[in-house]
């Protein structure tokens, strides 16, 4: 069907189906474990959907402790264990495998506690990304990292790929805005990494786990740093006639020692799909455009936007539009922040994830016009140009297998230019299945030696998310069967 | 989404129309997070993407419902929250109508199930019938704490259907005959109003407000011969034969007007049935009869607060500054996509508007929802109330008379129709529901 390869289920764990599934009704209300095909049928994949596998079962638990009960039994039986969030990953980080058990953390929703004096949130792991901030926000609050999938994904995948957002350029990524986790280890143990503040004794953990992609433990609980949103913030839409130009205009603007919010470039394919959906203003005529948001007190705010539209005019940009209401800002961001799934207006998508040193911006768009109109398809580019991490949206049909191997294809080739020029494979999204055979383009051998020797440490037998981030001829031990 | 129909499959209008939604959809998860569903159960399954992906299963491999399918797509409260989410547009709203059809034609439903649906989709539809049942329905209600202790669904069931009846059952509406009611002054407009089912009998000063609203603006409004219930209770139960027979006798009766004296809307003072109406055009477009009358009658419906804002009401000289959460029901910001009308117009008719938080979730109403899923439901109208009780108004005013009966023992204050606070602002009585509090009283 597609190109990556996922093992072959074990037999043994498969004839003890029964088993396994009374195990699971034993730790967790028999109305969480869900074992009916039809039922397990919307967990077979997650928004990569090209990839499909229907898991064992799925269990849905409500608490630390059922989640280490879970691990705990599904580790002595040797099943391998597929942690799910919302479900939201474009890198296939929740597909599961057949001989697989499904782990999700949706039920575990809560905020827990707020401390605005010393600005932390702590809150259960399945709460998506955006309700922590809307719990906080009357209170001037708010939490930074936003990938564009905010609304619906949740923490404990944010923390699983350390997910970035258009803001990251100013505020950091999940990894800079996670104080501490509470985490369900394999054999059930469970340990709290990090604290209430940055500096914690003992070894830092807690960056080795943010972004290990659910194959080091389940993360339940979390705190976050939270912090006092500005006096104010304004976006302006900058046009461009040449796409370079805008490739410029963005180390330009970060040349002249302006940190904005938020730098993001649109193609005019990517600005036509989403004006479309959000009626946002957005110059239809460009060939590119580029979303700068600064903010502060109103004074500094028109300080900033004088000096960005001197850059920009300088780097050839025809428009210049600045947000007049903070209607006409949350619709700039509705249709920057719904760019993948308005694209399922037109056509169906592999969504990149490849980061470049911002130098390289003109080249590389270019070279994906290339690279893409090679395979005969079409492209809407779309991305954080402020810290280079691109999302082109390769445009395909489903329905056509042809087309979707042509889409992958083309997918590699862009992420291996990514390399080529000094960047990396994956800016936000992760590895997960998607980008697992290109790492050896990325690391050598010693690299990936030295990563998997940390989660044997973690996960000794390969059941925590196994056939995710590493290349499958470099697991140790054959697939599907525990030590 | 990938799909694979046949091309046999692909001969069925129904089918065809589905598979060009779930092609749209990308899989994004979106959704997810503004279905009041997935919010409470926290499971892929009760969220509009496990519902399509249910569905999609479903209807690819031709297989009959199955009890687990029918528990997930039973508890979607059709509010359609998703799709106002959705950034790809898939049209939710005709794929789960699909599903809920098939559901009813390939699933045996438990004798006690079948019982209640019966029940609903025979009475509420019936003004008369509705109404007698009311009175027996309060002599009922001491059976409920009986009912209550019983472990069945059914039972449940029942006491939630008989908490939803009113203790005081109103008198009859002279709206609830056919009757033209001229407009004062010259004539501007003439509009046909549906008389509607259950909510004439629940609040009739409902349709009087609006028809004193429309009359006191030159607008004459007529209810006309033969219509009645929109579909919109049987269409939500999959009973399609039944719906579209609702629907035509309202499409006939309405067509009639508009080749008669003629029409310039037809206006719906409940968001629920309008959002309904308003896809007339799509429930008959392979019906030869009907598809075009379908399409005219669709193609000038309104809901009333959106015909009112095309009238120059006033403000009033001594605007009453009462502050009014306005709740938006479902079916008007979501189905049909009014966001901000009835807001501006309470405002201008000088009410202080406070929007409440969490304003995009359902309230557990839902049509029958509030009977059939007593729990959700419940559930649902308790976060709601916490949440219109943030902005601590004096009343609330919502467009569907479904949320009205929903929230009015859970918050505390009146519930009222938009238009009631319209009609007072712009010269009518003070509403009934408001007389007898003092505060009130001064103000009117």
């Amino acid at each position: 069907m597609t190109q990556i390869a996922m093992p072959q289920p074990d037999p043994l764990i498969l004839a003890k189906r029964e088993r396994i599934i009374a195990g699971l009704k034993e730790r967790v209300p028999a109305q969480w474990v869900i074992t009916e095909e039809d039922e397990r049928r919307p967990y077979e994949t997650d928004a990569l959907t090209a990839y499909r596998r229907l898991p064992l079962a799925v269990v849905l638990p409500g608490s630390t402790e059922e989640v280490a009960a879970i691990l705990s039994f599904l580790s002595r039986e040797g099943v391998k264990i597929i942690p799910r969030g919302a479900g939201t990953s474009l890198s296939g980080g929740a597909l599961p495998q057949e001989d697989a058990v499904v782990v999700g953390v949706g039920r575990l929703n809560k905020v827990l506690d707020v401390d605005f004096t010393n600005r932390t949130a702590r809150v259960q792991s399945g709460i998506t990304n955006l309700a922590v901030t809307t719990h906080i926000s009357p209170d001037g609050f708010f939490y930074a990292p936003d990938p564009s999938s905010q609304l619906a994904c949740t923490i404990a995948g944010n923390i699983a790929m350390n997910s970035g957002g258009a803001h990251c350029l100013k505020y950091g990524v999940t990894t800079n805005n996670i104080l501490g986790v509470r985490m369900v280890l394999l054999d059930g143990t469970i340990v709290d990494f990090g604290g209430e503040t940055f500096d914690q004794p003992g070894y830092d953990w807690l960056s080795l786990v943010i972004g290990s992609e659910g194959q080091f433990g389940i993360v339940t609980e979390a705190t976050l740093r939270i912090l006092r949103a500005c006096e104010g913030a304004r976006p302006c839409l900058l046009g461009f006639d040449k796409v370079e130009d805008a490739g410029a205009c963005v180390a330009a603007i970060i040349a002249s020692g302006i940190i904005p919010v938020a730098i993001e470039y649109m193609d005019q394919t990517a600005i036509r799909i989403c004006e479309d959906f959000a009626h946002a203003g957005y110059p239809l005529d460009v060939a590119a455009m580029l979303i700068v948001e600064v903010e502060g007190a109103d004074a500094e705010i028109d300080v900033l936007l004088t000096h960005i539209e001197k850059v920009a005019r300088e780097n050839g940009a025809r428009i210049v539009k600045v947000s007049k209401s903070e209607a006409e800002s949350a619709a700039i961001w509705k249709g920057r922040k719904s760019a993948f799934g308005a694209t399922g207006r037109i056509a169906d998508y592999l969504c990149m994830d490849g980061t470049i040193p911002t130098g390289q911006l003109p080249y590389v768009l270019t070279r994906i016009g290339e690279i893409v109109a090679h395979h005969r398809l079409r492209v809407a580019n779309v991305f954080h140009a402020g810290d280079g991490n691109l999302h082109p949206l390769i445009l395909f049909n489903a329905n056509d297998v042809d087309e979707l191997e042509r889409a992958e294809q083309a997918g590699n080739e862009i992420l291996e230019l990514c390399v080529e020029v000094g960047g990396c494979l994956t800016g936000e999204h992760g590895v997960g299945i998607e980008k697992r055979d290109l790492m050896e383009k990325q690391f050598t051998p010693v690299d990936l030696d030295q990563q998997i020797r940390v989660k044997l440490l973690f996960d000794p037998d390969w059941l925590l998310n196994p056939a995710k981030v590493f290349p499958l001829n470099l697991h140790p031990l054959p697939l599907g069967r525990a030590a | 989404m990938q799909t694979s129909f046949s091309l046999a499959q692909l001969a069925d209008s129904d089918t065809r129309e589905s598979e060009k939604i779930l092609r749209t959809c990308v899989h994004c998860g979106f959704c997810t997070a503004t279905c009041p569903t997935y919010l409470l159960l926290g499971d892929e399954l009760d969220s509009p993407r496990g519902r399509i992906y249910l569905i999609k299963d479903m209807l690819e491999n031709g297989k009959k419902a199955t009890v687990e399918v029918a528990r997930h797509v039973d508890r979607c409260l059709s509010c359609l929250s998703c799709m106002s989410t959705c950034p790809s547009g898939v049209h939710y709203m005709h794929l789960v109508d699909h599903a809920r059809k098939h559901i009813e034609e390939t699933l045996p439903r438990p004798f006690a199930d079948r019982l209640m649906r019966a029940v609903l989709a025979t009475v509420l539809p019936r003004p008369e019938l509705f109404r007698l049942s009311l009175f027996a329905a309060r002599l009922a209600r001491v059976t409920s704490p009986l009912l209550a202790a019983l472990p069945f669904q059914w039972a449940k069931r029942t006491v939630a259907m008989l908490a939803l009846a009113p203790d005081t059952v109103p008198m009859r509406s002279p709206y609830s005959e056919p009757v033209t009611i001229a407009a004062e002054g010259p004539r501007q407009g003439r509009v046909a109003m549906l008389r509607g089912c259950a909510q004439g009998v629940l609040a009739p000063e409902i349709n009087e407000a609006a028809v004193r609203l429309l009359t006191r603006h030159g607008i004459e409004v007529v209810f006309a011969e033969g219509e009645g219930c929109c579909g919109a209770l049987v269409h939500h139960m999959g009973k399609q034969e039944a719906s579209h027979d609702q629907a035509r006798r309202n499409i006939d009766a309405w067509i009639s007007e508009m080749d008669g004296q003629g029409l310039d809307a037809i206006l719906i003072t409940a968001s629920g049935c309008g959002t309904t109406v308003k896809d007339y055009g799509f429930m008959f477009r392979d019906d030869s009869a009907y598809a075009q009358k379908a399409a005219r009658v669709a193609a000038i419906t309104r809901d009333v607060c959106e015909y009112v804002l095309t009238l120059d009401v006033q403000p009033p000289a001594m605007p009453s500054r009462l502050v009014v959460a306005y709740h938006s029901a479902c079916s008007m910001q979501h189905g049909q996509q009014i966001k901000t009308t009835a807001q501006g117009l309470l405002r201008k008719a000088g009410f202080v508007v406070k929007e409440v938080p969490e304003g995009h979730i359902c309230c557990g109403s839902a049509g029958v929802y509030n009977i059939l899923q007593p729990e959700i439901a419940g559930r649902l109208r308790e976060r709601k109330a916490a949440n219109i009780a943030k902005v601590t108004p004096s009343v609330v005013a919502t467009g569907n008379i479904g949320c009205m009966t929903q929230l009015a023992g859970a918050v505390g204050v009146p519930v009222l129709h938009t238009v009631e606070l319209l009609d007072w602002a712009s010269g009518g009585p003070l509403p009934r529901k408001l007389t007898k509090n003092a505060l009130f009283a001064q103000h009117g």
